[in-house]
């Protein structure tokens, strides 16, 4: 029995399945722009505390990927690339990188859709949203990538944009205020190359309210002699 | 010191203990899993939950540091209550296959589920199943069963030195294992069987083989490499099934190495020697005790003493030992040698072939220089020690020889004898050491100009303070556990006009007759075609294919023997399992031998042969402990010639066939076979 599983074992590459044309790289060195940023990085750290540098050495790759290859995501040779530069042993690495879903240790579609499902957008119609992932983007559900490589969808906890509820983030921008037809339109748009401008899809200003501020819509008149004296303040 | 109160009872323990050492001192046992004396601390299992007083809380025990005038409950609803529902999460994802795994009777977790566990499960969702991983062929996995205590990863981290064990994704999905599928590269790997609390981690070769409490458990002692490890034998009937080890601090502390622990137990039953064998027509034929003897006493007649020899193993005990030295004397034979490798030990005194610094006193030590050695593959427990002192820091560490991986850093001085009268800086390090001390590895001495390098460290030690009223840093690293106990017994060459021969002179027709006595470290084809040779030993290896005599022995876990370790320390094994068909004691071989050869020996009962073994050599006399050695005579062993700058042979890579039962053992051939894919040599048919 054991001699069976150490051949077929041995064989092994990193875990997760190679997809299309994005397989397990089978080497990886840092680019010139990486180069670049790592050297910056690493400066923020003192003198024998370097692994403190893993996470962000570990986006560097992950940027990286995304730029040669289109797929924004940490091959395990990526990882190793990060354990040797910073004198670690790689299995510390493994772990910082699996640990985080930030870090995609299988590739992933050229956009990365991200569909937050949490209580406020959930209650604002991220149901729907999703709907309109899956029906414009051509994905099966959460973890799938679309046959044409250019969508993964991905579901991830509250991202903070709660005020413009429901959103969703592509790769590093955010899209809110979305609804069924506004996403779909959105990744048309992707689909064709076209980044939209990151924020609300309304128009909405920021966070302000639906058709714009209602209040702070003009500078009130300051009275200084009405305002308390400085030392007064407290009582 | 802080008085801490446990259940009522009143102890001191040293500031900064934590609240479960507090409790162990009390006498109060705190069930815990990822915990362990030896290892970091984690904190991450929660069963160790106690109750202290004005903590709203329980707290875990193992993670608490103890405070002036703290009252601890063990046993508190509180704390009851925490563990069972620390119980209840574990078994949340724990598979319910007792009846089928192999920890069954041993497991932590199934002892403490006992006490703390309910007796019915509130989880009706599914249960977590994880993907079986492969670590090579000595560790078996079931991560299913892992309740994620990490010990396996601290060992691997901090004891082992190989950072391969990590603990990937999170959450639900974490799982403990190497990510990219490998072999550990470890030669400690059986020890993460030892600490794994539940039956995630098992032992590969031992899998549904038997149950703890079917076993009988003997204490024994290692040979089979010459760190002496204490071992508990656990045999069923005649069969050995594992070696386990014993905690021992002043040894092995409580690791073992992976040769030691899954070699005896396959090799128990393969190759041996259970019958008598003599040539007759060119063939070996199987015979009685009685003609096997008869056949070396015809030889024997009208061969004069001087024509006679003697070689002893590497794994052999003491008793064997003295009984043939004993019976070639009577001969008039003094051509004897115990250096089957050719090493150019000095074996006037004790200090120059001995670990004199001891196992435990690497710890106090401030600098380490290594000479022709790799610990990691020649004593991967003692490496492990090494490693333990090194990571406390202000532990410098030289090596001469081989550039290995040897789980610590180290700065490389050079590859040949050259370097040990050259260090450069190292020499300042060692002279403003307080404790420095020097390995010495056996396989530097094992070179024609070994005297010369057993000499110059001599006296690098002693010019750079490492031989001291109180202290004596240098160290002879040995490979076998039965090298010692021969010196000691002075198995070596007469001295004397016309002295005995050495074993080169021995193969080069020195000799008619030769007893090899478990004896096939050696180029066994050397032996001149006309001689007669005995061979007396356990297994069917190289010499015993030469013989012309085979008297079948036993091996180390089959006697009760007395062997010493590279330290000098004197161990008693004790016979775990009887030896196979008509194979006897070593030592009762030689004394039945001596009556027909008509010299018989003047004892005939263990308690003689212990006795005569104290007459020859008084250290045989105190057995386990060890005296602390320091050295105010410092002279040294002999100049030797000069030193050639060839550099250093490494130690062979294949740690586990190596040695009669180690070459036995199919264990070991399909380890050599997974991490040595290159140079896998087959194991001969049987």
């Amino acid at each position: 029995m054991s001699n069976g599983e150490t051949a077929a074992h041995g064989e092994h590459g990193a875990p997760g399945d190679a997809h299309g044309a994005h397989a397990e790289p089978a080497s990886f060195s840092f680019d010139e722009a990486s180069e670049a940023q790592i050297a910056t990085i690493l400066k923020r750290y003192p003198a024998g505390k370097q692994a403190s540098a893993v996470i962000p050495l570990l986006y560097v790759v992950q940027k990286q990927m995304g730029r040669q290859t289109g797929s924004t995501w940490v091959p395990r040779v990526g990882m190793d690339a990060v354990a040797e530069r910073l004198g670690m042993a790689p299995i510390r690495v493994y772990e910082v990188a699996t640990f985080y879903f930030m870090f995609n240790t299988k590739p992933v579609g050229r956009y990365h859709l991200q569909v937050c499902g949490t209580t406020p957008c959930w209650l604002r119609g991220s149901d729907e949203v999703l709907r309109a992932c899956k029906d414009a983007g051509k994905l099966k559900g959460y973890g799938d990538t679309s046959e044409d490589e250019l969508f993964t969808l991905s579901e991830v906890e509250c991202m903070g944009a709660c005020v413009n509820a429901p959103m969703i983030a592509v790769d590093d921008d955010y899209y809110e205020d979305l609804d069924y037809d506004r996403t779909v339109r959105l990744i048309e748009s992707l689909r064709r190359g076209v980044r939209p401008p990151p924020g609300s899809t309304t128009g909405r200003q920021t966070s302000a309210p639906e058709g714009g501020p209602l209040v702070l819509t003009e500078i009130p008149h300051y009275d200084v002699a009405a305002a308390p004296a400085a030392g007064k303040a407290e009582e | 010191m802080a008085k801490v109160t446990v259940d009522g009872i009143e102890v001191e323990v040293p500031n900064g203990s934590s609240v479960i050492q507090a409790c162990e001192a009390a006498g109060k046992e705190i069930p815990r899993f990822c915990y362990h004396e030896r290892l970091s601390v984690a904190g991450n299992c929660r069963m160790c939950l106690v109750e202290v007083e004005k903590v709203p809380k329980p707290v875990s025990s193992c993670s608490y540091p103890v405070a002036d005038g703290m009252v601890v409950k063990t046993d508190s609803p509180m704390a009851r209550n925490g563990r069972r529902g620390v119980m209840e999460f574990l078994l949340i994802n724990h598979p319910l296959d007792c009846p089928i795994c192999d920890q069954g009777g041993e497991c932590d977790l199934q002892d403490e589920a006992v006490a703390y566990g309910a007796d019915h499960s509130r989880y009706m969702e599914e249960k977590r199943a994880v993907k079986e991983k492969h670590w090579g062929p000595l560790v078996k996995t079931v991560m299913t069963r892992c309740i994620q205590c990490t010990r396996c990863i601290r060992f691997a981290t901090e004891i082992a030195g190989v950072p391969e064990l990590g603990a990937t994704n999170r959450g639900e999905n974490m799982e403990v294992g190497t990510y990219v599928e490998k072999a550990l590269t470890t030669e400690l790997s059986g020890n993460l069987i030892d600490l794994c609390p539940v039956g995630a981690l098992t032992s590969r070769p031992y899998a549904f083989v038997t149950r703890p409490w079917e076993l009988r458990k003997t204490d024994s002692v290692d040979v089979l490499d010459a760190v002496g490890a204490s071992i508990r034998v656990d045999a069923r009937g005649p069969e050995i099934l594992r070696v386990l080890p014993r905690t021992n601090e002043a040894v092995n502390e409580e690791w073992l190495a992976d040769r030691s622990r899954f070699a005896p137990v396959d090799a128990q039953k393969r190759r041996r020697l259970d019958r008598p064998w003599v040539k007759r027509d060119g063939a070996l034929k199987q015979a009685e005790w009685v003609d096997a003897f008869k056949a070396i006493a015809d030889r024997l007649k009208g061969v004069s003493g001087e024509r006679i020899g003697a070689v002893a193993g590497d794994l052999v005990d003491a008793e064997s030992v003295v009984a043939l030295k004993d019976l070639m004397t009577a001969l008039g034979s003094a051509n004897l040698d115990c250096r089957q490798d050719g090493a150019a030990i000095n074996p006037v005194r004790r200090e120059f072939y001995t670990f004199n610094t001891t196992i435990a006193g690497i710890e106090e030590a401030d600098a380490l220089l290594i000479i022709g050695s790799n610990p990691r593959l020649e004593a991967p427990v003692l490496n492990a020690r090494i490693r333990k002192r090194s990571l406390l820091g202000k532990f410098p560490i030289g090596v001469i020889g081989e550039k290995a991986d040897l789980t610590y850093g180290y700065t490389h001085l050079g590859d040949g004898p050259g370097a040990i009268g050259n260090l450069g800086d190292f020499a300042e390090v060692l002279s403003k050491a307080e404790r420095p001390m020097l390995i010495l590895g056996r396989g530097a001495l094992a070179r024609p100009d070994g005297a010369a390098i057993l000499g110059a460290t001599w006296r690098l030690a002693e010019s750079s303070g490492m031989l001291e009223e109180g202290w004596n840093g240098f160290n002879l690293l040995h490979r076998f556990g039965g090298q010692v106990g021969a010196l000691d017994l002075g198995f070596v060459p007469g001295a004397g006009p016309g002295g005995g021969k050495d074993l080169a002179d021995m193969l080069d027709g020195g000799v008619d007759v030769l007893w090899l006595l478990g004896a096939d470290e050696f180029d066994v084809s050397r032996i001149p075609a006309g001689t007669f040779v005995i061979y007396q030993g356990h297994h069917g290896d190289r010499a015993a294919a030469r013989a012309d005599v085979i008297l079948p022995g036993a091996t180390y876990l089959e006697k009760d023997a007395t062997y010493v370790n590279t330290e000098g320390r004197v161990q008693r094994g004790r016979l775990a399992v009887h030896p196979p068909g008509e194979a006897r004691e070593d030592w009762r071989i030689i004394r039945a031998a001596s009556e027909l050869l008509g010299h018989k020996l003047s004892y005939d009962d263990l308690a003689g042969v212990r006795r005569r073994l104290a007459a020859v050599n008084p250290v045989f006399g105190t057995v386990a402990t060890l005296a602390r050695r320091g050295w105010a005579d410092t002279a040294a062993p002999g100049n030797g010639g000069a030193l050639d700058d060839t550099p250093f042979a490494p130690t062979p890579a294949n740690y586990w066939q190596v040695g009669t039962i180690g070459r036995a053992s199919p264990t070991m051939a399909e380890c050599a076979a997974t991490y040595l894919p290159a140079a896998a040599p087959s194991l001969a048919a049987e």
